[in-house]
């Protein structure tokens, strides 16, 4: 049981990781209807980012926090300057590509850049030791709880309470309203850029500290997609919940199943399973709308 | 007086044929003689280069099909490919069936498995059928490494040299000959398919997917076609990947392929067959170039410059084409051809 109980809540912490990063994702979505295969490159970047400025420029985490968001920012808004924005309007097949091809170059700096090697920063990142009973949290699960909890909340706020949050709102319900009431809708698809890679890169800094940087990262976005369609596409509250529950049912079927398997590594095609059941039986997830086409 | 300008079909059969000009016969044969008689004056490398080109078309011929003319976007075509690949180096292998008939058989496994993952495109399109094709190139991969007493899981499995009646394909040059049959004959399939009634339904589901069930296409039926077909030319250029190297290995598989066939369609134009040539060559001719330029860089940048500009490259190349060619290099030609077909007088016709 308290084998048990301990994959639960350690696939707590790291649900609540794979949430944030299919927050970005959704709201990308929301805002201007593209798809972001790129978004777990985001994390990978964010993961070398974490390691360059903890340990090669030896900086403080608020300022390392800080910078990478700031690189995020930068990040975000030229991916929609110049990959994004001559794409407006085009079929989903294109979108899809571009972001794909987006992943690829991302991938190709991070090689060019870190050397795909394995980055460790553990220990790094502050800690706070949890025990209740039997169970202990690992602290960098906590401190990756917490942050995302954080960012979570702060995103609610920005959605519910600034202009450009509720511009963004906006258009996600009507394109034509928000440009008829003159609002930008270059500028609100740049803001969702930019959220997007600032979740995902502080997604890579956690799981940074976690398990440490390197070419693997860039698979959370693929565990982020399996989030996206259990929660349903276009709702950040079925992202966070399908996040959690997606975290535990990972690791608890991990640590039961694993050492069955010859192979091992069923956390990593767990999410690609979830998914076609999903697509299969509940297309459009937990929480998603139904969308009813017409000719 | 009495002769003819221009180009006139003067009968059904004469405005349906592939090649309608005896000039289009003249530039196949002279094609056809080039490329068969390639052996006697390109060196081993190049041959090898020329085999995976071929073996990439039979590929991306399938792709098309499926994606380019039927619109079910599929990123998991490699996994495809390898679940053709190794069923029929499991029967050459472990069964001792002869190479000529496993081959047919691997291909048709691939379609088998087309038509499972090709299940959800009856409900899902765009996004979702991506995911799931995503996970079908992830599960198919994980089986294969799991089920290890028949496919030797990572370590891979050898596979004996394929032998046709009595000729053993042990030789660049045999086994070039052979991968450029199959080619021709997949390429003038292609072509053929999507001229019949099941090519025409492709493309009203591509164009309009509920426009076409209302005029009576069975959705259903038309795009489990779509996957089948498509995952049986998979199948067929597994199957020789495959038997190419003697040795099956999920590497030989990746994700990054799949990604990468769907960028030589969008590089070639989607939708045509001639296009899906046009980008496997070109893009295939550009990592190698990637491939040449990789020594030199890494010497002159970084060791690892060579792995990241065969990223970049890729993904500066299918962002460039998407943004400023995105009717592909097909439309191109087209238009060259246009051009010279009208000039001087550009503007008639």
């Amino acid at each position: 049981m308290t084998f048990f109980l301990q994959l639960v809540v350690t696939g707590f912490a790291l649900g609540m990781i794979y949430a944030l990063v299919a927050i970005g994702f959704v709201i990308i979505l929301k805002c201007s209807e593209a798809f972001n295969i790129a978004q777990g490159h985001f994390v990978l970047i964010g993961g070398y980012l974490g390691y360059t400025f903890l340990v090669t420029f030896g900086l403080p985490v608020w300022a390392t926090l800080l910078l990478a968001i700031l690189t995020a920012v930068v990040m975000g808004l030229l991916i929609e300057r110049f990959a994004l924005r001559p794409l407006v309007g085009q079929p989903v097949l294109a979108i899809i590509m571009v972001t794909i091809a987006l992943a690829t170059i991302l991938g190709g700096l991070a090689t060019l850049i870190w050397g795909a090697e394995y980055k460790a920063y553990h220990g790094l990142l502050p800690t706070i030791t949890l025990k209740i009973g039997a169970i202990s949290i690992p602290s960098e699960s906590l401190i990756g709880l917490i942050v995302s909890a954080v960012t979570v909340a702060i995103l609610m706020l920005f959605f519910r309470y600034t202009k450009i949050g509720l511009a963004m709102r906006a258009t996600a319900e009507d394109l034509q309203v928000v440009q008829s009431v003159g609002i930008k809708a270059t500028t609100v698809y740049a803001v969702s850029w930019v959220i997007a890679c600032v979740v995902g890169v502080i997604g890579g800094i956690l799981l940074g500290g976690v398990s440490g940087a390197n070419m693997e990262l860039a698979e959370v976005g693929l565990k982020a997609f399996a989030v996206v369609l259990l929660g349903g596409v276009n709702s950040i509250g079925g992202a966070i919940v399908a996040g959690i529950i997606l975290g535990m049912l990972e690791n608890v079927a991990a640590g039961y199943l694993d050492p069955l398997l010859p192979g091992g590594g069923l956390a990593k095609v767990f999410p690609f399973i979830v998914m076609i059941i999903v697509l299969i039986f509940r297309p459009y997830g937990l929480f998603g709308l139904v969308r009813i086409e017409r000719i | 007086m009495g002769s003819h300008f221009g180009t006139f079909q003067e009968s059904y059969a004469q405005d349906l044929a592939i090649f309608r000009t005896k000039l289009h016969w003249g530039v196949l044969f002279v094609f056809l003689v080039f490329l068969f008689t390639c052996p006697l004056f390109f060196s081993d490398r190049m041959l090898t280069i020329m085999t995976m080109i071929g073996i990439t078309v039979i590929s991306v011929h399938g792709l098309n099909i499926l994606t380019g003319y039927c619109g079910q976007i599929s990123i998991g075509h490699a996994g495809f490919m390898a679940v053709g690949g190794y069923t029929s180096a499991i029967l050459c292998a472990k069964l001792g069936w002869p190479f000529w008939v496993a081959l047919p058989c691997g291909a048709l496994s691939a379609g088998i498995a087309g038509l499972i993952f090709g299940l959800p495109s009856l409900k899902i399109k765009g996004f979702y059928l991506i995911m799931a094709t995503i996970a079908a190139q992830f599960i198919i991969i994980w089986t294969i490494i799991q089920l290890r007493s028949i496919t030797g899981g990572p370590d891979g499995l050898s596979v004996p040299k394929p032998v046709i009646g009595s000729i053993v394909l042990s030789s660049k040059t045999n086994y070039f000959y052979l991968v450029m049959v199959v080619t021709c004959l997949a390429t003038l399939l292609a072509k053929n398919i999507v001229r019949t009634r099941a090519g025409r339904a492709f493309i009203a589901i591509r164009d309009n997917d509920l426009a076409a069930e209302v005029m009576g296409i069975s959705l259903w039926s038309y795009k489990l076609q779509a996957f089948f077909i498509g995952c049986v030319y998979a199948g067929v250029a597994g199957s020789l990947l495959i038997h190419y190297y003697s040795f099956a290995s999920t590497d030989q598989f990746p994700f990054m392929d799949s990604v990468w066939y769907l960028g030589m369609l969008i590089v070639g134009g989607m939708g045509s067959t001639t296009g899906a040539i046009f980008g496997a060559v070109s893009l295939k001719l550009l990592d190698e170039l990637v491939t040449m330029a990789g020594p030199v860089l890494s010497a002159a940048v970084a060791p690892q410059a060579a792995a990241s500009l065969a990223l970049i490259s890729h993904g500066l190349i299918i962002i460039i084409f998407l943004i400023f060619e995105p009717r592909g290099l097909h439309h191109r030609w087209e238009m060259i051809k246009a051009y010279f077909r009208l000039w001087p007088f550009s503007h008639e016709e």
